[in-house]
């Protein structure tokens, strides 16, 4: 694989591309863990098929 | 952020209430419009131009009977899943399990396309431009993994950003319409369309062009996945649906006519980006870029379309337990199924990288037509177990059981049409669902909560 400096247009929007699907799939694998290990199961799992009351709703992070 | 809180009353997270008709029809349409860009055209290879414009219509008839009923049976089930959760209740289990699979492996399986072909454009364009050894392989992945971060964040973005990239593909299809018969036309080879050689296989060709002919419409049914996000799913679903496939079939047909009056059958019928070819033809730079950009749009809203259906798909049989639970999950923030987006990524980067285009769409395909013949059971079961008078609907279709019965004739058709090409894949798809439904009658079923899964307030259906 050649330098950076060696390297075309293209070669470098190839570059480009691997790292930012690197920096894409390291963010939601990071976010997935964090959410995961700060709110509990019977949070993350509470939505109901169909439920349409949406003042039950709520995002515990946004609550004032 | 609290850590670990729990449930308590007025705590908690669904799906967020947000959408409108217009995100609708872009979730549906955005799914769709690539098929008008690339893949259509494998139908004139298999019968010819007319066979392709038969396909064109036909396909567009067995669709219309689809968008139908979508849009009666999913304007009373409004819940995230779609045909999954319209199974559930009207049919049982054992059918729900399987139609949720054939979603999840028809719109997985059509992004890994949409990410091929973008990454072939990529490459087309570098090599246009004198750069030599381009890879694809990077922009395919860039693009499933920036689409899978967009429906992470949030579906009202995602489904705004498709509306947008979805409209201007549309509008750039127009466009060279318009050009071919104002500017170019006489560039356009009429007898070549409709002339003596345009059924070179005869009435066979134009059966077994019905295969690819459904590839001007697949996904429109993705619409229903919709239901648990959008703010009225009663009105929003049916009017997004139906203004889906009016302007699919306009599209279609216009697609046609563009390629068919400026390329030859035999190279038609083996493009990859057909519509781009034709604007090449035409020598105008301008009409070229726009339908490089309007390709590119094409692959980029249907892919995210697809994320956002397939996950919602199995984010709902792991909230039933069908799969496993942890996938029942929505993000607290974000509102999303993060964790089944997630757990789809791989699936989606190893189709996309390993298996050819062909079979990719064969078997996105082919998933897509054993929805179709369970959508026709299914309305039949739906008003002998509801009659209208019992539940009411945001959209009643005329004519039933017309559609239905027309419906299921043409998915019996479009086997055999697919059968013809590809009989192994056709048995490889079938023996598959079979396992997959041994495994889920024998072992899965056991870890249902059997009264929790049915949670429509209907009454008790007719005769039971």
């Amino acid at each position: 694989m050649p330098n950076i400096a060696e390297m075309n247009a293209f070669q470098l929007l190839e570059l480009a591309a691997w790292v930012i699907s690197a920096i894409l799939g390291l963010w939601m694998l990071i976010d997935l863990i964090r959410t995961n290990s700060a709110y509990s199961e019977d949070v993350l799992m509470s939505s109901r098929e169909g439920e349409i009351e949406d003042e039950l709703v709520i995002d515990p992070t946004q609550r004032r | 952020m609290t850590s670990k809180s729990t449930a308590i009353h007025g705590e908690k997270v669904s799906l967020l209430r947000i959408l409108g008709p217009g995100h609708v029809w872009a979730l549906g349409v955005g799914i769709v419009l690539v098929g008008e860009f690339m893949g259509w055209n494998f139908a004139v290879g298999k019968g010819g131009m007319l066979a392709a414009l038969v396909a064109c219509w036909f396909a567009g008839l067995l669709y219309t009977c689809v968008a139908m009923i979508d849009s009666e049976v999913t304007s009373t089930v409004a819940a995230a899943g779609g045909q999954y959760a319209q199974a559930k209740h009207i049919v049982g289990p054992l059918m729900a399990f399987n139609v949720g699979l054939f979603l999840v492996m028809a719109y997985t399986m059509l992004e890994a396309a949409n990410a091929f072909t973008l990454g072939y454009l990529v490459q087309t364009v570098g090599g246009m431009a004198g750069y030599e050894g381009v890879w694809d392989k990077p922009f395919v992945v860039l693009t499933i993994m920036f689409l899978a971060w967009l429906n992470y964040r949030g579906v009202f973005a995602t489904l705004t950003f498709n509306l947008v990239i979805t409209a201007i593909a549309f509008f750039a299809i127009v466009v060279l319409f318009l050009a071919i018969l104002s500017v170019n036309s006489g560039q356009v080879d009429h007898a070549a369309m409709i002339g003596t050689n345009t059924l070179p296989y005869g009435w066979l060709g134009v059966i077994a062009s019905m295969h690819f002919g459904l590839w001007y419409y697949l996904g429109i049914e993705g619409t229903t996945q919709a239901a648990e996000e959008v703010r009225s799913p009663a009105r929003a679903l049916p009017l997004g649906t139906m203004t889906g496939i009016i302007t699919l079939l306009i599209a279609a047909t216009m697609t046609w006519y563009i390629c068919a009056g400026l390329m030859p059958w035999e190279y038609l019928g083996q493009a990859v980006t057909p519509l781009f070819d034709a604007a090449r033809l035409t020598g105008s730079n301008a009409l070229m870029w726009l339908l490089f950009v309007g390709t590119l749009f094409s692959t980029l809203a249907s892919a995210n379309g697809c994320i956002n259906d397939a996950s919602r798909a199995w984010f709902s049989m792991g909230r039933d337990r069908y799969l496993p639970v942890w996938f029942g999950a929505v993000h607290p923030k974000y509102r999303t199924p993060f964790r089944a987006i997630v757990f789809l990524i791989p699936v989606a980067l190893v189709f996309a990288l390993q298996v050819p285009l062909d079979q990719i769409i064969t078997f996105s395909i082919l998933s897509g037509l054993l929805g179709y013949t369970f959508m026709s059971f299914n309305m039949i079961m739906f008003r002998n177990k509801w009659p209208l008078d019992s539940i009411k609907r945001g959209y009643v279709h005329p004519l039933h059981p017309l559609p239905a019965i027309v419906l299921l004739l043409l998915c019996i058709v479009t086997y055999f049409a697919v059968f013809l090409g590809y009989g192994t894949q056709l048995v490889a798809m079938m023996v598959f669902y079979i396992a997959a439904s041994l495994w889920f009658a024998f072992h899965r079923y056991k870890y249902v909560k059997r009264g929790d899964q049915f949670t429509m307030n209907w009454p008790r259906p007719q005769g039971y």
